[in-house]
């Protein structure tokens, strides 16, 4: 313990004196986060150098293994990190699906070499990776994937379309679901690859949503040529590669709720509720606002209670007990809620969709509440992992 | 704070659970209730539970207790919940044993401790009045002064463990007005005193609650638990902590209706089908289980604030009974409608729960009155 204390001491004092000064205090901005890649977006200009000289120390992703450029720290030590880094409110370092799944499961499944070439310039937010998985006709049924790849050489021949590709206009390499094998049980014959966005037949196509911004892309193939050391696992291998993948993904999610429960910024529902109610001997002058208000507020608790309780079972050494499998659909069920109450709240100045007559976070709302609407729709709709939670945890049969 | 099991705790979990499956089942509590018993629950039965450890958890050594906390007290009360087990744990040890353990003087502990915590005498707290909802302040019961003590007048209801309890401790107005917290005072009533007269009632759950007249009562001022005028403040919070074993065992409740549901939804065939391959059953089924395993997260983070006295320990206790209330009732209503017209039968269990649920949501506040308490703690 007291080993832990010197370590949390150390962090403490390099943070406060080393990082930028302009990003303290930008936690809770959900813009903030640097995403890395060829071709970079930065949330601050101090963005780049906090990326930088978070990414000297391994910090950019604490507890990777120091050759391939991660700090090589333990799990508790990692917490401590993020933990001193929510003490300044200061932004991570750097985000993505490079952090937060591709990474880890190329330190699973990859090969030495693979992961010498991947894992360093994922640390160095020297590349972005998009996810190429959902398909037209593979929504919820994802093994019914039909992009197409063949041998000719060395190579793969990709031919075949993706959507739902979050920033797939923005990545530098994908990772992606490809049929290698159509005679056999369709989960059978998918292969793992990692593609280069730069390779000649790729082409990006953003979709614009009904929240009028575009954060997802088409991507189509058409003879594009992959070579076959870009497979990652086993050659027809790939669904349990995308599984484990998804494993990842979960742990994120988690992660993120128990970074939610160290935030002591003021509600944003209490404070747009005495902005656009008031009070009326102390209390929220609308009653019925005031219930949903607690409702939520109980929820978050709750939810965030429960993630703590896996990560504290976890840590205990116990197996992740079933309760990870309500994270994905009470979690995207909670934002929505919580998106819907602030309509509410804001009344009809939460209509605004752009120009004059509206402030800033009254347009963002309208927005960010539409968008939630998508939540409980990707990365496995509600439905998905209801039926999962009842052939998984609850044992009822097909 | 970790939400997650000693080893210690996880055999007091193991041997609560074993024994009530063993000792307490369904069947008992069915045939207390048949055979219209009184007390609706066994001294006997009681007396095991106090050998086993379970009246003496929450109280100090000093007091003759084990001097551990809710985290244990929550273990107990869950296996209580599951088999529905009707003894006095919550009037008498939490009620009761609390504000004496909190308030009473040495006379007064020494006196009743050892006898709660053995087993051998049940008491049980007094506070709610006909209309008084869930408000501890809204008191017609009068106390006077006289010569050596207090004369106490009125009338309390749903006493729990009530009937034949060996002494009753009473909430009544000393002062002020009634909704005021300031002026209400507790008095111990010991069983026969002159002016006191217990009756039993009937409730739906068929626990043992009590209505308690108080004509002319006397009572020394020696028999007065806390300070005189300052019960309410004792009162609130004995009653947290009662809450949150309540909550464990609504807990131990839900756990129990859900199982029973999804036995059924297992073994139950239609249309040349079991019953669970239905996408309309399957969906419900698995939010139950999500509201069963938040509902566990914020019982044990109660549990564990009020042992830290952690400064948002009565948020999380508000937190944790709104949602046991609504979780209990939610799943029990649930059960009854998948287990269909079996559901609706008494000879079937899971009505039992549904009983239960309802009375236990409106012991100590139902899930609307406890959002009303988090928003105002909450400062809106």
């Amino acid at each position: 313990m007291a080993d832990l204390d010197e370590f949390r001491a150390s962090v403490r004092s390099w943070l406060e004196a080393n990082a930028p000064k302009a990003l303290r205090g930008k936690a809770g901005d959900p813009m903030a986060a640097f995403s890395g890649g060829r071709k970079p977006i930065y949330p601050f200009p101090e963005s780049k150098a906090w990326m930088e000289m978070m990414a000297e120390r391994g910090w950019t992703i604490p507890f990777w293994p120091k050759e391939y450029g991660g700090g090589g720290h333990t799990r508790e030590e990692a917490r401590i990190i993020n933990q001193e880094m929510a003490r300044l409110q200061l932004p991570v370092p750097l985000a993505g699906f490079g952090i937060t799944m591709i990474g880890p499961t190329l330190l699973q499944y990859g090969t030495e070499e693979q992961k010498q070439f991947y894992i360093p310039e994922i640390v160095w937010g020297k590349v972005r990776w998009c996810q190429g998985y959902s398909e037209p006709n593979a929504g919820s049924d994802l093994a019914n994937i039909q992009t197409k790849a063949v041998i000719d050489g060395d190579d793969y021949i990709v031919n075949g379309q993706k959507v739902w590709t979050s920033y797939g206009d923005l990545g530098d390499r994908m990772f992606m679901l490809v049929r290698t094998n159509p005679n056999v049980k369709k989960q059978a014959g998918i292969t793992f690859l990692l593609v280069d966005m730069l390779t000649k037949g790729i082409d990006v196509r953003p979709i614009k949503l009904i929240s009028g911004s575009s954060p997802f892309c088409e991507v189509f193939f058409e003879d594009v040529r992959v070579p076959r050391k870009n497979v990652l696992g086993k050659v027809d291998g790939g669904w349990e590669v995308a599984k484990a993948l998804l494993g990842h993904e979960r742990t994120m999610i988690a992660g993120m709720g128990s970074r939610m429960t160290s935030d002591k910024t003021e509600n944003p529902i209490e404070a747009a509720a005495k902005k656009y109610i008031g009070l009326s001997d102390g209390k929220i002058a609308d009653s019925s606002i005031r219930e949903r208000m607690a409702q939520i507020q109980m929820d978050e608790s709750c939810f965030a209670l429960t993630v703590q309780r896996n990560s504290d079972n976890m840590k205990a050494g116990h197996n992740p007990g079933p309760e990870s499998s309500i994270f994905k659909i009470y979690g995207t069920e909670l934002n929505q809620r919580r998106q819907e109450l602030l309509l509410n709240i804001f009344g009809p100045e939460c209509l605004g969709w752009e120009g004059e007559g509206f402030e800033k976070d009254e347009l963002e709302l309208c927005r960010t509440w539409l968008r939630s609407r998508g939540n409980t729709i990707e990365g496995g709709t509600s439905e998905i992992q209801l039926n999962i939670i009842a052939k998984r945890v609850l044992g009822l049969p097909d | 704070m970790d939400l997650v099991l000693n080893e210690e705790q996880t055999m007091l979990d193991q041997t609560a659970r074993e024994f009530i499956k063993n000792n307490s089942p369904i069947s008992r509590m069915r045939k207390l209730r048949d055979s219209g018993d009184p007390l609706g629950y066994s001294q006997e039965m009681w007396k095991d539970m106090a050998e086993l450890g379970w009246t003496s958890i929450l109280f100090s050594e000093e007091d003759g207790g084990l001097g551990l906390g809710m985290a244990e007290i929550i273990l107990v009360a869950e296996a209580l919940g599951r088999g529905l087990a009707p003894e006095p744990f919550l009037s008498c040890v939490m009620l009761a044993g609390q504000a004496l353990a909190k308030g009473g003087s040495p006379e007064l502990r020494e006196q009743w401790l050892a006898s709660i915590i053995e087993g051998s005498k049940v008491l049980t707290v007094a506070y709610q009045e006909k209309n008084g909802r869930y408000d501890l302040t809204r008191i017609a019961a009068k106390a006077e002064k006289t010569a050596g003590g207090w004369r106490l007048n009125g009338r309390k209801v749903q006493v729990l463990d009530g009937y034949g309890a060996d002494a009753i401790i009473v909430s009544a107005r000393t002062s002020g007005k009634d909704g005021e917290a300031n002026g209400v005072t507790l008095f111990l009533v010991p069983k026969d005193t002159a002016g006191m007269t217990v009756t039993r009632q009937s409730r739906v759950d068929s626990r043992n609650v009590a209505l308690v007249t108080l004509k002319d009562v006397e009572v020394p001022a020696s028999n007065v638990v806390g300070e005189v005028d300052k019960g309410v403040d004792l009162l609130s919070k004995v009653i947290d902590l009662a809450t949150i074993a309540l909550c464990a065992e609504m807990l131990g409740g839900i756990a129990v209706a859900f199982e029973r549901t999804l036995a059924y939804l297992k073994e139950r065939v239609q249309y040349d089908v079991i019953i669970g391959t239905f996408q309309g059953f399957k969906h419900r089924a698995a939010r139950m289980f999500m509201e069963l395993e938040l509902t566990r997260s914020v019982v044990m983070a109660a549990a564990r604030a009020l042992d830290e006295n952690a400064p948002n320990k009565e948020i999380l206790v508000s937190t944790a009974k709104a949602r046991c209330s609504d979780a209990y009732t939610h799943i029990a209503n649930e059960a009854v409608q998948m287990l269909g017209g079996i559901g609706m039968t008494d000879e079937e269990d899971v009505g039992f729960y549904m009983k239960r649920a309802r009375a236990a949501e409106m012991t100590f506040g139902d899930a609307a009155y406890h959002r009303d308490r988090f928003a105002t703690l909450k400062g809106y």
